[in-house]
């Protein structure tokens, strides 16, 4: 029994290595052919070791990021030598984030930065080397007038989070007024990862399945390119007397050696192109060379799955095909294929997911293994419902003219490598589908209004202003700034109603906003006004307590600025102020930021500014869209007038970051995938075509018309698109349910279905036209010569 | 198969003793039936007489008599004709078909002209077998298939032989 | 020197792939319903001839005269609408679709004139029955034997009843018994309705269904006549 054990093993070996014999000394076409495998699967190891890579690439970001974040700060420490202030000035450039900490340290040996050799001096600064590059190019033009500071060295690997990361230190003796900064120990904190919310982390599970499943399956049809014309060279070898059963074997080492060879050379590729990742930027994040490793137990697992794969897809493709000594005869009527054990497969799935209960009330998602198993088996289960489909649609097709009769036809004799293609597609756009209905209903969550009018102000930017004056000064400045069409800029502060605390238990307050008539009217319905009105405005949508303002914000009302806050009385030196009788009452309006605004509104004229406690000034910017690097110049000038002001761009949606690049993730990941199933369709329609020269030729020697074959090679591709795209969207939308019941908010946005479609649609003719220069190449009269 | 006919074909590249006419015949033609002596002498006085070939020289002493013989013009045309002439296909016919072509080699003619001429006359009859057999009873068929067949193997036997002489002659030629 | 009232007639054809020429200066004609033997060795470029005579390929010089007109002038779609029209195909063999039925593949040179379905088919199955192949009307080319696939092609080729039908080696894949059957049924069709064929092969018994031959050597077609 053993011996009949190792023989059979050693047949295997036999076999297999003379498969792999015989691709790799196939001659010129048989090197194509393994060529064309070879690329097909090491694209797919490519995008899988890669998608191994990513726990490490965070892994190691966060760890980075942790590392350089300043510590102590809580624990209020006393100046020491080690210790130093800082305070964060990020800024934006062009869309792109800078991340910038000012330091001040307090004695000789502050602690560093990590990748910082050195903490800059005053008035100089190190910066990562991208940002180094950017200051130097003249795209940095403009960010060089933010930043005036001395480079003396750049941020080492270490602190940083990718090698495109923007980010500088910079050394003050002193902060502005205004800003005080924290004092710090050090930097490293462990943070521990902000837990990703489970709806998240389950949108993740599935949009993996949904990504790597497509990959897994071009892997499955590259290791099978061209290889009908391969089993027909095993014929040969059934002559000579092999037997069967050896003929697989063989057909298997044909796979097997692509296979492996597509491993090399994804491998290779890998190596090649992870040494380019810093210069790629996916979902704001870059990474080193070093962070993209895989994970050993994942990247073990790609290396023997691929073979693995290779081996076990050709068996089964061989199912329905003898090797005969004198060919290769295709079962055509065969065995029918068998719907009982393939519907069964979704249902599963569904199940399965549905009994993980989904993410829990205590923010928890138990069970991460069965959704991932049962959005697996969803989705294999829509794959081999596929072929059952395309064969029973097909079977039923009749007549038609004579393109769709030549495609219906070649669908029915076989339609395997259409469907293996098609598969492909269907999960992708089944997934797809499903992840954009769970999207849909769950967005709200994750973006919603600002209530920011970005057609009203573009920048709002807090002014270090406290008087009329300096405010006078700086709105002429960015009045003047390259791309400014509009300032809106007021002094707020606060009144206090003098009668104190006695009565209510708490002083009654009212803000005050001192601003020009045109400032003004932006936060409220004025009607006129003339320069030393003064306005009372009410809140019209009671958000407000407007009880309690009252008392203090209305015409004849008597108000004091400073007050003492321990006691609540009026402070020594402030003077009571009376807001004038003639004051009008007036409805506020929200302003730009979409924050309602209320209490006393006076021009300068009647109420200067000097006499607020502690004011903040600030201006809403409007600026030509017209004009480049409108918000740059803007941004320039804040700087310059305050080296700490804080810009902020106006949005009218704000969506929660994590979100937004899990779906920017699934776009490119899904334009990624098919576009490999674009490749791999055209591949398996040309290697058709080739197999067919010689009856194309007599076709066309019958007087064919090249268009009645253009449009058979169309309808064969869109026949099974069509039918897996019906399939996905079934599919998908079934997912989709079982996702949202999942997390209870069964609500359909229909509109979602139709771009995956769409994409689908583009594939068919996308594959047909560049299948059309080979159609008619092979349609020359060559194919009839015999001689 | 017209002995005479070889025999001057074998006089025109040359004159010959009546002794090397048999050894020439008997090496190219004669492989299972070698000539008689007296078949010679009786097929040459019948040439003599007939003005196609003549006496070039005699050779006197010890043995047999020794004539030399050279062909006439008329002999040539008459060698020309023969050879032109399409031979009435018929079964076993292969020995004056291989003799022509030799001989149409061996003369610098051209061996492709006698194959089509005798192809084109082996069909005419061939159409008419064929012809036959597709209005004729089961019999028929029978008899002019067995017809058919021998014909079409004479046709490609010397389309065989064609194609290896001409072979033969160019590398001969070269 | 071509008889008046050819159907086609060519002169001088010259055709090279590459160095190699396979025609070299080749003549030939063949008149309405005439069955016109193309024969010659491998390679002497009877095939090549076919294809030129057929308007499948355009010859690089010398001229093509089919039914008055001058098929070298004329451009690749018309050319295609003339093989439509006028013309029949027989090959030796890969010539029916495979996933085809017979009688969709019959029924193929009439769809492809624009004839409707049901009536292609109704035409397809007469022509089967001629051939004596109905009984595989159903059949995909893959499950009938040798014998009976080229009597589907011969129906093929006669359906859109042509003018001319152009059959390289019928026959080159047939036992003798199926090879005269094809010949038969193709000749008697052709005769029946004034078709004319050009029937390239290099054996004598199929060549015998002729009326003439024209041998193929070295490029040049050359007519040889039986002596009387």
């Amino acid at each position: 029994m053993s011996a009949y054990g190792t023989g059979r093993r050693a047949s295997w070996v036999r076999d297999l290595a003379m498969g792999v014999r015989f691709a790799a000394g196939g001659g010129r076409e048989g090197w194509i052919r393994t060529a064309l495998t070879a690329l097909g699967v090491g694209l797919g190891v490519v995008l899988l070791l890669g998608a191994a890579s990513v726990p490490h690439i965070m892994e190691n970001r966060q760890q980075r990021s942790d590392a350089r974040l300043p510590a102590g700060s809580s624990a209020q420490p006393a100046p020491s030598a080690r210790t130093l202030v800082v305070t964060a000035t990020d800024t934006t450039y062009r869309g792109d984030h800078i991340s910038g900490l000012t330091l001040r340290p307090d004695g000789p040996a502050p602690a560093r930065p990590p990748g910082v050799a050195e903490v800059p001096g005053p008035g100089e600064m190190v910066v990562s080397p991208a940002l180094k590059d950017l200051l130097g190019s003249p795209e940095g033009a403009l960010l060089r007038e933010r930043l005036p500071f001395k480079t003396v060295g750049t941020i080492g690997a270490p602190g940083l989070r990718g090698p495109g990361e923007l980010v500088y230190y910079a050394g003050r003796t002193a902060f502005p007024a205004g800003h005080t900064g924290d004092r710090i120990t050090g930097f490293g904190q462990n943070t521990g990862t902000d837990p990703m919310p489970p709806l998240l982390v389950l949108l993740i599970i599935v949009a993996c399945v949904v990504l790597l499943m497509p990959v897994a399956i071009f892997i499955a049809t590259a290791v099978r390119f061209g290889g009908e014309r391969r089993d027909r060279r095993l014929a040969a070898l059934r002559l000579v007397g092999a037997d069967s059963a050896m003929a697989r074997r063989m057909a298997a080492g044909e796979a097997l050696f692509g296979a492996l060879c597509g491993l090399a050379l994804g491998g290779a590729l890998f190596l090649a192109l992870r040494q380019l990742a810093g210069l790629v930027t996916v979902w704001d994040i870059n990474a080193f060379p070093a962070d993209v490793t895989p994970v050993p137990a994942l990247a073990a697992l790609v290396l023997t799955a691929v073979p693995v794969l290779a081996v076990a897809v050709t068996f089964v493709a061989l199912r329905g095909v003898a090797i005969e000594p004198l060919g290769v005869v295709r079962n055509a009527e065969g065995r029918r294929r068998r719907l009982w054990w393939r519907l069964p497969l979704p249902f599963a799935g569904a199940a399965l997911l549905l009994l993980s209960g989904g993410p829990q009330a205590d923010g928890t998602l138990p069970h991460t293994n069965w959704i991932t198993g049962g959005a697996v088996l969803f989705l294999i289960g829509i794959t081999v419902l596929l072929p059952w489909l395309v064969e029973a649609a097909v079977a039923r097709l009749r007549g038609g003219p004579v393109p769709w009769q030549l495609a219906t036809r070649r669908l029915q004799l076989s339609s395997g490598a259409a469907v293996r293609a098609v598969s492909g597609i269907t999960v992708a756009v089944a997934g797809a589908i499903a992840l954009q209905l769970f999207f849909a209903a769950v967005q709200g969550e994750f973006v919603w209004s600002t209530g920011q009018d970005s057609g009203r102000a573009q920048l709002d930017v807090s002014l270090p202003a406290k008087d009329v004056a300096t405010l006078r000064r700086m709105t002429g400045e960015f009045r003047a700034t390259q791309g400014v069409r509009g300032v809106i800029a007021t002094i707020n502060g606060t009144a206090y109603g003098p009668g104190s605390q006695r009565d209510e238990g708490h002083i009654p307050t009212t803000p005050v906003t001192v601003g020009d008539c045109a400032a003004l009217r932006e936060l409220a319905h004025t009607g006129p006004c003339r320069a030393g009105d003064v306005f009372v405005a009410k809140e019209g949508s009671g958000m407000v307590v407007g009880a309690d303002a009252g008392s203090s914000a209305r015409p004849g009302a008597r108000v004091v600025f400073h007050i003492d806050a321990a006691t609540g009385e009026p402070a020594g030196r402030t003077r009571p102020w009376t807001v004038p009788e003639s004051a009008r009452e007036v409805r506020s309006r929200p302003d730009p930021m979409g924050r309602p605004d209320f209490g006393i509104f006076a021009t300068p004229g009647a109420l200067d500014p000097a006499a607020l406690a502690d004011p903040s000034a600030r201006a809403l910017i409007r600026v030509d869209p017209r004009v480049p690097d409108a918000a740059e110049h803007v941004r320039n000038t804040a700087a310059r007038l305050d080296p700490m002001a804080d810009v902020h761009a106006l949005q009218d949606f704000s969506r929660d970051s994590q979100f937004a690049s899990v779906r920017t993730g699934l776009l490119v990941g899904s334009t990624v995938t098919l576009a490999l199933i674009a490749a791999s369709m055209l591949v398996s329609t040309l290697e058709q075509l080739r197999e067919r020269r010689r009856l194309l030729s007599v076709l066309m020697a019958f007087g064919t018309r090249r268009a009645t074959l253009a449009w058979s090679v169309l309808w064969q591709t869109a026949v099974p698109v069509a039918l897996g795209l019906a399939l996905s969207v079934v599919g998908g939308i079934g997912l989709g349910i079982v996702l949202l019941r999942l997390v209870g908010r069964p609500v359909l946005t229909w509109s979602v279905i139709w771009p995956p479609v769409a994409a689908g649609a583009a594939l068919v003719v996308l594959v047909t036209a560049l299948s059309l220069p080979p159609l008619w190449r092979m349609m020359r009269p060559d194919g009839l010569r015999t001689e | 198969m017209s002995i005479g006919h070889t025999l001057l074909g074998l006089l025109e590249s040359g004159p010959r003793h009546g002794y090397d006419l048999k050894r020439a015949f008997d090496e190219h033609f004669g492989h299972d039936r070698p000539l008689h002596y007296g078949q010679v002498y009786s097929t040459m006085s019948r040439l003599l007489k007939n003005g196609l070939v003549e006496v070039d020289a005699v050779e006197t002493g010890a043995g047999p008599e020794r004539k030399r013989y050279a062909i006439t013009d008329a002999g040539v045309t008459d060698v020309a004709q023969w050879l032109a002439r399409p031979e009435k296909p018929e079964p076993y016919l292969q020995s004056t078909l291989y003799t022509k072509v030799v001989l149409a080699l061996m003369t610098g003619r051209n061996a492709a002209e006698l194959l089509d001429t005798q192809r084109a006359e082996h069909l005419r009859l061939m159409r008419g077998l064929t012809e036959r057999k597709r209005g004729g009873d089961l019999a028929d068929q029978l008899i002019c298939d067995h017809a058919l067949f021998h014909l079409d193997a004479d046709l490609r036997w010397l389309e065989l032989t064609a194609a290896r002489l001409d072979k033969l002659a160019e590398t001969v030629a070269a | 020197m071509t008889p008046p009232g050819a159907l086609i007639e060519a002169s001088a054809l010259r055709k090279a792939y590459g160095p190699t020429p396979a025609l070299d200066g080749a003549d030939f004609s063949i008149h309405p319903g005439e069955v016109v033997a193309v024969m010659g060795p491998s390679g002497s470029g009877k095939s090549t001839l076919l294809h030129c005579l057929a308007g499948i390929i355009g010859p690089d010089s010398g001229t093509i005269r089919y039914d008055g007109r001058d098929l070298t002038v004329l451009r690749d779609g018309e050319r295609s609408a003339l093989r439509r029209a006028e013309f029949g195909f027989v090959f030796q063999f890969g010539q029916l679709v495979p996933e085809l039925t017979c009688a969709e593949n019959v029924a193929l040179p009439l769809r492809l004139n624009g004839v409707r379905r049901t009536e292609a088919e109704r035409q397809a199955q007469e022509w089967l029955e001629r051939l004596e192949v109905d009984e595989v009307a159903g059949k995909r080319p893959g499950e009938v034997s040798g014998g009976q696939g080229q009597r589907v092609a011969v129906a093929r080729a006669l359906v859109s009843r042509p003018r001319v039908v152009f059959a390289d080696e019928p026959t080159g894949a047939l036992d003798s018994l199926n090879g005269e059957r094809v010949m038969d049924l193709l000749t008697d069709a052709a005769r029946a309705s004034g078709t004319a064929v050009v029937l390239v092969t290099h054996e004598a018994r199929v060549a015998a269904y002729s009326d003439r031959e024209v041998v193929v050597r070295d490029g040049v077609a050359r007519e040889v006549a039986a002596a009387a």
